[in-house]
């Protein structure tokens, strides 16, 4: 029965038999109902060895296309230092479990702790949890926040101009929770802030969540909204791309209570859609609805410093159908794997990755519009990420792009086409783009 | 470094980098482009580090942990099996970290082929008509199939059933996932061996039931002998069976859970299919459904054409959308790694050596540790602390003891059944000289707890840090540098 996994000699079976005192394995079995006993072959194919499995990878790897990427959406092609990868693949990381037994688990919750302090350095707000499963459902999570956080109140305002994807998941979880959405219009590529103002009269509102930079690339101006929220009683939250807070005004200097967003931006492989990690971070206000883990710093026996996970009255595994959540572990490893990209990083180098890639976007924005083939959409600030408008084929376009290499701009309908540019790209891809784009076919 | 205690922000000197770019290359000043008022004017003070300084950083707090390549970990109810090391090597491919998740599908086909392929084996291994990939982890898997649940309900127009009953033994997860899907909980009572009382369900299987949730074996290892019979019992009044995948690792190659009666279920993969639970994650928790119930799954999804390609698909019953994309997708690779590594020939002795692993352990330790409930364990089993109550040795007492051994400690004061709950899952993966050893330090712990039990109520007493102040942890919270630069100044 043994194989490269399984290590169980004829001999071993048998002395362990002996000692459990049944004849056969079967007899471990013996409880189970005879008519729920399997008795068929898993339709599966037969066992393969190293190099198979390496083969039937290959082939298909194959059939997928590494493309030099232009779209963004929510995933951004920023570069992961080497180091990373290579930290990442210690198995003392990667194959330890929840760090339930602190004195064994340092690595682990010094990691958490130093995630939480650097993501907290992004945001502003001083309590990040050690992570969720990524943005939209960090977001659905601070919606729950912020219901059991302002009490009796049960609507919450998401604005239209946060990925469509995140608002759906938000949606489907207030769906089945209970709990009323309102989604604000967008105007102009931005946030209907007036829409805001109308729907805080009624006042049942407990929080509302806009995007920084939002949908479009546009990064908005939330001037006096906390203000209002304040004191229509409910709390604000910011859905933020993490890597541009390095540059942009923080959820803290909007005025926010929480954040929360997706932790793709800080150099994780786009990965086909995951794994990435969302964040939440807070004030002290919010601090006991947070959801999943927090690691503490504090002493061991000895006086000497530790960390630990705290806070944990709140936690579903205690608290069970008193649970706000149900969350009960976090994207650990991609929390380590931002900690140290922003250590590599660091306060300089992720400035400079957003600067390069804002000059980056910026030069092809005026490239396109230099063609006299697009024109702006918005007319808006933005960072590496914007939309333009035309009236050329795009469908075919970004064929032609694929056929090249390229994923090209994301379509979003009317004409309207989104491009985003990291650090990755140089000035001529760049060009070839737009060259590619524009060229009379 | 034997007594290293930096935290990486202590190492930080001003102008020292750990990255390089590009020069300048687009003749562009972007940045001038956006109004000063939008612009953050406090700087985030992330450190400042050299490349080998943060190199040595991380593997040094590396060395401050205890994984399975370490040495034994028999965590109940986490299935802590080997992770092979191939798998991790196949999952960073570049042709599939690369990808973009709105890259045309053309650009995508071997990856959504892999991604199929794999909701087919589990669809298969489940004994289900079809799964959905996008939950992350084994609690988004539950509140996914409770949604899946309740969406059935809703689409015949039932809008009473909103109680779904769980029974008192069940993880913690489950009450809560049934809360988070808006589901009122209904407890049903275990029998002294944990199993249901299925006279304590009849009474309550009225038309507000959505559904039962259970896992078997249940939490204390036992088979639920009677599950046909709940299951009758459940389906005749209505409701539909969600089972709990936490559990499925000793019925691979003996029981598919939909043979069971089971409607809905999820799979841990980074339980059953050995993939890293990464220090708390990411894992993914995929959910299967009967035939009746495949158009609730949530958006989106992954089809096979019938011209043999694959592409990405909405439907319009479904539930909605759970996750941004289709899942934690890198997690998925590892899981369809062993499965083919394993094949038909191995996965059906998963089952069998786990279950007989942990019944090894269980028969040579009751001498020593108080079985509550004898006969044939599954994969895992529950001893209620030392047998010998007389020494005032915990069972927190022994998992620390253990730490001083080398051995991860198991899962204790789980589940609520018992005071001293000690839960102990050995996975398939172990040799019988690894169990052997871990058996030996078992006794040895429970003789030291006669003759010297001081020191095991010490313990631990080797570790790198020793037991830890949790109280004021909890009670003045500093959960950032910041917060604790000014706490130690």
């Amino acid at each position: 029965m043994s194989n490269r996994y399984m290590p169980h000699t004829e001999e071993d079976l048998k002395a362990m038999l002996d000692k459990i005192g049944v004849a056969s394995i079967d007899d471990l079995y013996v409880d189970v109902p005879g008519e729920v006993i399997y008795k068929e072959e898993y339709d599966i194919p037969s066992a393969m060895s190293e190099i198979e499995l390496r083969k039937h990878f290959e082939e298909l790897a194959g059939k997928n296309r590494t493309l030099t990427v232009f779209g963004g959406g929510g995933v951004y092609d920023h570069y992961s230092p080497s180091v990373i990868g290579h930290l990442l693949a210690r198995s003392e990381f990667y194959t330890a479990y929840t760090p339930y037994q602190p004195e064994i688990s340092q690595g682990t919750l010094q990691y958490i702790f130093e995630y939480q302090s650097m993501i907290s350095e992004l945001t502003g707000l001083e309590a990040t949890n050690a992570s969720m499963y990524d943005g939209a459902t960090a977001a659905a999570e601070v919606m729950f926040m912020m219901v059991a956080s302002a009490k009796k109140r049960n609507r919450v305002l998401i604005s239209d101009t946060i990925a469509g994807n995140v608002i759906k998941v938000v949606k489907t979880y207030a769906s089945f929770h209970g709990v009323d959405v309102t989604v604000i219009p967008e105007k102009d590529g931005v946030t209907d802030l007036a829409a805001i103002d109308k729907e805080l009269e009624t006042g049942d509102v407990a929080g509302v969540i806009v995007p920084t930079p939002n949908k479009y690339g546009i990064i908005e101006d939330f001037t006096g909204l906390a203000d209002k929220v304040h004191a229509a009683k409910g709390y604000l939250g910011v859905y933020a791309d993490p890597s541009t807070l390095a540059v942009l005004k923080t959820p803290v200097e909007w005025g926010a209570d929480v954040a929360c967003g997706d932790g793709q931006s800080l150099g994780m492989p786009m990965a086909f859609g995951g794994p990435y990690l969302g964040f939440i971070s807070c004030n002290k206000s919010m601090i006991r609805k947070m959801p999943g883990r927090v690691v503490g710093a504090t002493k061991d026996a000895d006086g000497k410093r530790a960390f630990v996970l705290t806070l944990q009255a709140r936690e579903q595994h205690i608290r069970r159908e008193k649970a706000t959540s149900n969350i009960c572990s976090n994207q650990s490893l991609m929390a380590l794997y931002a900690t140290i990209y922003l250590s590599l990083l660091g306060k300089e180098g992720l400035k400079e990755v957003n600067v390069m890639s804002c000059d980056g976007a910026h030069y092809l924005y005026n490239r396109l519009i230099a063609t006299g083939k697009f024109t702006p959409a918005f007319n808006k600030p933005f960072l590496k990420e914007f939309v333009v408008k035309t009236d050329l084929d795009m469908e075919k376009i970004n064929k032609r792009l694929l056929d090249n290499g390229i994923m090209g701009g994301i379509l979003l309908g009317d004409g309207m086409v989104e491009f985003a540019v990291t650090e990755k790209r140089t000035k001529e891809e760049i060009d070839n783009l737009v060259n590619l784009m524009t060229e009379e076919q | 470094m034997k007594h290293y205690d930096k935290i990486i922000f202590e190492l930080s000197r001003a102008g020292r980098k750990g990255y390089e770019l590009p020069a300048d290359k687009y003749g562009v000043d972007g940045m001038a482009e956006i109004p000063a008022d939008l612009l953050r004017t406090q700087e985030a003070e992330l450190p400042e580090v050299s490349e080998l300084e943060v190199v040595r950083h991380y593997t040094n707090l590396s060395n401050k942990n205890f994984g399975v390549d370490t040495g034994f970990y028999p965590l109940g109810s986490c299935t802590m099996k080997y992770n092979p090391k191939i798998n991790e090597e196949l999952a960073a491919l570049p042709a599939f970290m690369s990808l973009h998740p709105l890259q045309d599908e053309k650009a995508i086909q071997g990856a959504l082929e892999l991604y199929w392929n794999l909701q087919r084996m589990l669809s298969n291994i489940a004994g289900l008509a079809e799964f959905t990939l996008n939950p992350y982890a084994g609690a988004h898997g539950e509140l996914t199939g409770l949604m899946v649940m309740r969406q059935y309900h809703r689409s015949r127009g039932d809008h009473k059933r909103t109680k779904v009953i769980v029974p008192n033994s069940a993880h913690g997860t489950n009450p809560a996932s049934a809360m988070v899907a808006g589901l009122e909980v209904v407890e049903v009572k275990s029998k002294p061996n944990g199993s249901i009382d299925v006279e304590d369900l009849k009474p309550l299987l009225d038309d507000t039931i959505a559904g039962i949730m259970m896992t078997n074996p249940n939490t204390l290892g036992m088979f639920e002998t009677e599950i046909l019979e709940i299951a009758d019992l459940v389906h005749k009044a209505g409701g539909l069976l969600y089972y709990d995948g936490a559990n499925l690792n000793p019925l691979l190659g003996k029981v598919r859970p939909g043979d069971m009666g089971f409607d809905i279920m999820h799979i841990n993969l980074h339980k059953t299919f050995s993939t890293p639970h990464g220090g708390g994650g990411p894992g993914s928790g995929p959910v299967g459904v009967a035939k009746h119930l495949v158009q609730f799954l949530p958006n989106p999804h992954v089809v096979k054409r019938e011209d043999g390609t694959f592409t990405i698909s909405e439907g319009e019953e479904s539930l909605g959308n759970i996750s941004t994309f289709l899942g934690n997708f890198g997690v998925m690779m590892k899981a369809y790694a062993y499965i083919l590594s394993l094949g038909k020939e191995n996965i059906k002795n998963v089952g069998p050596l786990a279950t007989l692993n942990a019944n090894y352990i269980k028969e040579s330790l009751k001498d020593d540790y108080l079985l509550p409930i004898d006969g044939v364990c599954k994969h895992e089993f529950v001893f209620d602390g030392l047998k010998d109550k007389s020494t005032g040795v915990t069972t927190l007492n022994v998992a620390k003891r253990l730490l001083d051994y080398g051995f991860h400690a198991p899962t204790i004061y789980f589940p609520l059944l018992f005071h001293e709950s000690m839960m102990i899952e050995p996975t398939e993966t172990e040799s019988k000289e690894t169990l052997d050893d871990f058996i030996e330090v078992m006794h040895k712990v429970a003789k030291e707890s006669r003759e010297t039990p001081e020191v095991v109520k010490e313990a631990p007493l080797t570790t790198l840090v020793r037991k830890l102040d949790e109280t004021t942890a909890a009670k003045n919270p500093i959960l950032n540098y910041r917060t604790l630069k000014a706490a130690e100044a």
